[in-house]
């Protein structure tokens, strides 16, 4: 039995053998927000904070993740608004298909909590780990760079 | 963003054409609440999973499905036999197995299936399958085939005097490598049976209405008895215009009477779909001294893999495009498309244009340096322009092509300061400090590319659409796919401005309730989908008007001289009005035997300039700016085109120095993230975007499809700058750090 606190809820989940994280999150506990392009650590679709670090949750074997809190994309807006690193991509057009979307966000997230202002050289370097197969990034780096310029 | 020459909209309404009004779908997008097909769950379901072959050629012997079917929780394993209707499917010609019979042809090609209570049961039971193959050698080699007649198809365009011969002439060997569509979302859906024999789909695909004929027949099933919905899409780009699950969900369903949902991961998705063709390609080009192209010879084989897929469109596409957007006096060029034991190959944007377009780009370099000119005036002086003929097929050009607009604005651009600086995240190779300022030489690349729009050779292309108004505002229903490009922004902009309503819901209708509305591909939708809601729109606010005798209408209701005479609620209170329209782009005819003929409905063209740094010893390359020009016709969105601009024109970068599959004897190598590199936001560089707007003769507004185009010269582009900055003759993309530093 593992127990999980996910965006402040408590979960326990049985999880099977070596299942992932991302596994967990998406068929057990209904969070299918964090997606899964590789499974390999490689494209960041799957990010999520856990206990105050980012992670690939496809390479975190949830038996590992006992007593862990997790942020994921679905625990990042506050009821009836949205986070200003979503509000930003929305203004810029920096989502297309989406699916890179959730992982780019928790990212960004994370990356403002430690680093307000973030130079768009922090940025690029913050998310070289998530992977967009549609925008080619510019609209994602107008819209992060332009609330990084927002910060006080 | 630069707009040139904007085109003037009929009606002003918020959010209408020409602005860039947020995407409906954003805020589920954002908050990871948006359903695409890997999310589906349904009450019950089972999981699906495929047996596939590891070898690119071999009989199959026996298969033994018993100790799968052992394994507590399997429900059903499938082979070919248990296909209960057409054992083969595929676009155009049906030759690809739906399950692999007595032989597979092609490393992954689908031997079985299965449906388990979960996941990890099925791919268990997947590999308990017990498959005997009598390997077979693989025809890997695609001139081989060619040899053996091994084709597709085979094309030969000729035009003009074929003893014309100009003063300066140059040669030149080109290669495209296999390059992968590399969508985020991985294959994936859901079939859930009806109970009465049926069954529905829910997937992701660039064509339901394609997919419901070739799934229907398949199935052994009347049309009526399957619907293929739409499910949310993770990104297209051509992989997914052919089958890969489609049936397999489908038969396992009905099999076991139950949902069943399949997901493929990234190697099974690496295996499943096809490629964009790898290329071979022979040019000759010959010019007068003044630099005027007056003849090229061309051969150009690509290499469709194991089955036809869309090869005879792709080997269409380059060679018909063979010359690029220039005037050519004397053509021959021969275009093959070959079978073999590789990967099939199909759909990619850019579409057979990309290829030829590294090669013809690459020679119009060459022949400038040959003739001492300027390689921008020699593509001024050669460039082709609306009414112009097409070198290869002969036909006038329709609509807008300004070539030389695009060349010149994108010449016109600033360039980059020279100097990279110290900081190693600006340098080749980024912060492992491989490489150091003194090393690197920079160089600067230009070239141009074009295609057709919509679909071609006297293919009967049209889209449906329907449009009604209810006191609460516009409903648009269509069966196109929305892949991600914005699709469903454009239409509600288009309906706004049609009809003057601000309120546009955009709803996705599955196939039995509307006609098709072709593939989400060949750059067709905006023009194609778009019409369809154009013109329904447009007749819905006539008959409205006409039945108050208004002369405006907006979200107040009818207006008469400014004044409105009747609410929405008052006009409608018989009903809604709603307009079906099934529209067609002017007709494209059947080629003649040497090519000629009106076979593509409208062209766009687009040119991009790279500056890149290299370091020639370690082979390191970085793409610090790359701009480009493109002709869109009339921008509806700007926005979005801005990121179909930026989007596909990195795609073009990853082609040109990182993205390949790996492919030895016909067996992939590298299909995984880990191993087919896909660019970054660290490479993604700086990039300017020059509008071109120049109304086109079909298509809303005037406006072009706007997908394809920036894929199509950006690495032809990318590699001709690494060539300045090496000198190296580089005929092969992606280049590779030993191609760059010469070891
Ligand atoms: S799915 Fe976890 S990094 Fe790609
Ligand atoms: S928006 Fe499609 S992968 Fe990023």
């Amino acid at each position: 039995m593992t127990r999980l606190i996910v965006n402040g809820a408590e979960y326990t989940a049985e999880p099977s053998g070596a299942e992932s994280l991302l596994t967990t999150l998406r068929d057990r506990l209904g969070l299918p927000g964090s997606k899964n392009a590789c499974e390999q650590g490689e494209c960041g679709s799957c990010s999520v904070v856990l206990d105050g670090d980012l992670v690939c949750s496809c390479l975190v074997m949830t038996a590992d993740a006992d007593g862990s809190e997790i942020t994921t994309v679905e625990g990042l807006a506050p009821a009836g608004g949205l986070h200003p690193v979503q509000e930003a991509l929305l203004a810029e057009h920096a989502v297309q298909c989406g699916y890179c979307t959730p992982g780019f966000v928790v990212a960004a997230a994370h990356l403002f909590d430690t680093n307000p202002s973030p130079s768009p050289d922090d940025l690029k370097e913050a998310l070289s780990g998530n992977i967009c197969r549609c925008t080619g990034y510019g609209a994602i780096l107008r819209a992060l760079t332009a609330l990084a310029g927002e910060a006080p | 963003m630069t707009t040139i020459a904007p085109v003037e909209t009929t009606r002003r309404v918020a959010g209408g054409i020409g602005t860039s009004p947020r995407r409906p779908d954003g805020i589920p997008k954002v908050k990871g609440e948006f359903a695409f097909s890997g999310d589906l769950v349904e009450e019950a379901m089972l999981w699906g999973a495929t047996v596939r072959s590891p070898h690119p050629h071999a009989r199959i012997s026996s298969i033994d499905i018993a100790p799968a079917l052992a394994i507590a929780g399997v429900h059903a394993v499938l082979t070919a036999d248990d296909v209960p209707g057409r054992k083969t499917c595929g676009q155009v010609v049906a030759d690809q197995p739906v399950l692999a019979g007595d032989r597979t042809r092609f490393w992954g090609e689908p031997v079985a299936i299965v449906a388990a209570a979960d996941l990890a049961t099925a791919r268990r039971a997947a590999a308990a399958v017990e498959v005997t193959y009598e390997v077979l050698e693989p025809l890997d080699d695609p001139e081989e085939a060619e040899r053996r007649g091994e084709v597709f198809r085979s094309m030969h365009v000729i035009n003009g005097d074929p003893d014309r011969r100009g003063a300066v002439a140059v040669e030149g060997y080109y290669e495209t490598g296999t390059i992968d569509q590399a969508m985020l979302g991985t294959e994936s859906g859901l079939a859930v049976p009806d109970g009465e024999g049926g069954v529905d789909l829910i997937i992701a695909t660039q064509w339901v209405h394609e997919d419901h004929e070739q799934v229907y027949r398949s199935l052994g099933l009347a049309p009526g008895q399957v619907r293929i919905h739409l499910a949310g899409i993770g990104g297209a780009f051509g992989a997914r215009e052919d089958l890969t699950l489609q049936i397999h969900l489908c038969m396992l369903a009905l099999h076991t009477g139950r949902p069943v949902k399949m997901v493929f991961d990234r190697a099974e998705s690496f295996a499943a779909h096809v490629h964009r063709h790898p290329a071979r390609m022979w040019y000759r080009h010959e010019a007068d001294p003044d630099g005027t192209l007056v003849r090229v010879e061309a051969k150009v084989i690509f290499d469709g893999g194991a089955y036809h897929t869309t090869s005879h469109a792709v080997i269409a596409n380059g060679t018909y495009f063979a010359v690029g957007p220039y005037h050519c006096e004397s053509v021959d060029i021969v275009g093959v498309a070959t079978r073999t034991n590789n990967p099939p190959a199909g759909a990619m944007r850019g579409f057979g244009a990309v290829q030829v377009c590294f090669a013809y780009e690459a020679q119009m370099d060459r022949l400038a340096e040959a003739l001492g000119m300027d390689p921008i005036e020699l593509r001024l002086h050669n460039a082709l322009a609306a009414g112009d003929r097409l070198p290869t097929t002969g036909q006038v050009i329709a609509g807008s092509f300004p070539v030389a607009e695009v060349i010149r604005s994108l010449a016109a651009l600033p360039l980059p300061d020279d100097d990279p600086g110290d900081d190693p995240r600006h340098l080749p190779g980024g912060t492992g400090l491989a490489s150091s300022r003194d090393r690197v030489r920079r160089g600067i690349g230009f070239a141009v590319g074009f295609k057709n729009l919509s679909f071609a050779e006297s293919f009967d292309d049209y889209a449906e659409a329907r449009v009604t108004l209810t006191p609460e505002g516009l409903r648009v229903e269509t069966a196109a796919a929305e892949v991600g490009q914005g699709l469903v922004t454009v239409l509600q902009q288009i309906a706004r401005t049609a009809v003057g309503i601000e309120h546009v819901e955009v709803e996705f209708v599955d196939t039995s309730r509307i006609g098709s509305a072709g593939s989400t591909s060949a750059s067709r939708q905006t023009q194609m989908t778009g019409g369809a809601v154009l013109e329904a729109a447009s007749r819905v606010r006539e008959q409205v008007l006409l039945r108050r005798g208004g002369d405006d209408l907006s979200t107040d209701g009818v207006l008469r001289d400014g004044v409105v005479v009747a609410t929405l609620a008052e006009v409608l209170a018989d009903g809604p009005v709603s307009e079906q329209v099934r529209f067609r782009h002017p007709p494209t005819s059947v080629p003649s035997e040497t090519g000629r003929g009106d076979l593509h409905a409208g062209f766009a063209v687009a040119a991009h300039r790279a500056v890149v740094d290299v370091d020639p010893e370690l082979g390191l390359v970085r793409v610090v700016r790359m701009d480009t020009a493109q002709d869109v016709g009339k921008a509806l969105n700007p926005a979005s085109v801005i990121g179909q601009v930026e989007g596909g024109t990195l795609q073009g970068i990853g082609m040109a120095v990182m993205e390949e599959l790996v492919i030895e004897g016909g067996v992939v190598r590298n299909a995984s993230f880990t191993d087919y590199l896909l660019p970054t936001i660290l490479d993604a560089p700086d990039l300017e975007a020059v509008l071109i707007e120049e109304p086109d003769h079909y298509g809303p507004f005037g406006a072009k499809g706007v997908g394809e185009p920036p894929t199509i010269s950006s690495t032809a582009a990318v590699v001709a700058a690494v060539r300045a900055a090496t000198g190296r003759p580089l005929t092969r993309a992606p280049i590779r750090p030993q191609d760059v530093a010469g070891v």
